[in-house]
């Protein structure tokens, strides 16, 4: 049996841009990779925080295609979020809207890309939004929870 | 911290020189000619750079010294990682997820093709 090792993920996430990118390595072919990000059941098993649970309401993952998934917490809160997927390009890429549903409006534009390294698959995820004060305020609104590790965070982002 | 202010703090950390200032501050206090020496830069150049920090909240300067040296404010920076580190956590916790689904999916791949070799 194969050893399980915890992914590690790079992020770009530059002071006073609208844009993200994170990159990241699995061990696992890039069809399957694809399965997972466009199948609507296995989707909802992986997507966000352990702690919320994974409401599909919509999931087409054609282009075209809309989805709409709720995070419900252990507490009942909700978070949603929505899109349109523009394109869904077997196996390797899928460019689509995404709307967190607390701020409604500020759509941003995300594209995953998969690139096949091997039996592995590298995970490029770039996301932009309308504005840098969108980038910072949206996302920092949707996924909060109180840090401990932030003096390494700042490190980095002084580092950069 | 509203999206406003964050806006503004990472506006002002948006510039490489200002980083290096508040790298510079995270040793300790400075003062402004202390601080434009090693940028190459003049004193109201430097000092541009100090006010945009000092709205930010990013630093302080004090008045009691002489000289007036210039403070990090450590806490102001660590709303800004936090907010860097939020997005991370979604992140890290969906992809080591995602890694375990798949690590699942691939097993049952194996074991099928041994369901059907043993048919065959």
């Amino acid at each position: 049996m194969k050893e399980t090792t915890v992914p590690k993920t790079e992020y770009v996430i530059e002071p006073g841009r609208q844009e993200l990118t994170s990159t990241t390595i699995l061990d696992a072919p890039r069809e399957l990779v694809f399965k997972a990000y466009t199948d609507p059941e296995l989707f909802a098993r992986w997507w966000g925080p352990r702690r919320y649970e994974n409401k599909i309401l919509k999931y087409d993952s054609r282009t075209g295609g809309e989805w709409h998934v709720v995070q419900k917490g252990e507490d009942g809160s909700e978070y949603g979020f929505r899109g349109v997927n523009h394109e869904v390009l077997a196996p390797e890429r899928i460019c689509q809207t995404f709307e967190y549903l607390g701020v409604p409006g500020h759509v941003a534009l995300q594209t995953a890309t998969f690139e096949p390294l091997g039996n592995k698959t590298r995970i490029v995820a770039h996301i932009v939004f309308q504005s840098v004060m969108d980038r910072d305020g949206m996302v920092a609104s949707g996924m909060q929870e109180g840090a401990d590790e932030s003096m390494e965070r700042l490190a980095e982002l002084l580092a950069k | 911290m509203s999206s406003d202010q964050l806006s503004l703090t990472f506006a002002a950390l948006a510039d490489p020189t200002r980083r290096a200032i508040l790298a510079r501050l995270s040793q300790g206090e400075a003062s402004v000619t202390e601080l434009a020496k090693p940028f190459d830069l003049s004193l109201p150049g430097v000092s541009k750079h100090l006010k945009v920090l000092q709205r930010a909240g990013l630093i302080t300067q004090s008045r009691s010294a002489q000289w007036r040296p210039c403070r990090l404010e450590s806490a102001r920076l660590k709303e800004a990682a936090d907010w860097v580190g939020e997005y991370r956590r979604f992140w890290d916790e969906s992809f080591e997820r995602l890694d375990e689904i798949l690590q699942e999916m691939i097993n049952k791949e194996k074991s099928d093709e041994g369901d059907n070799r043993a048919q065959d």
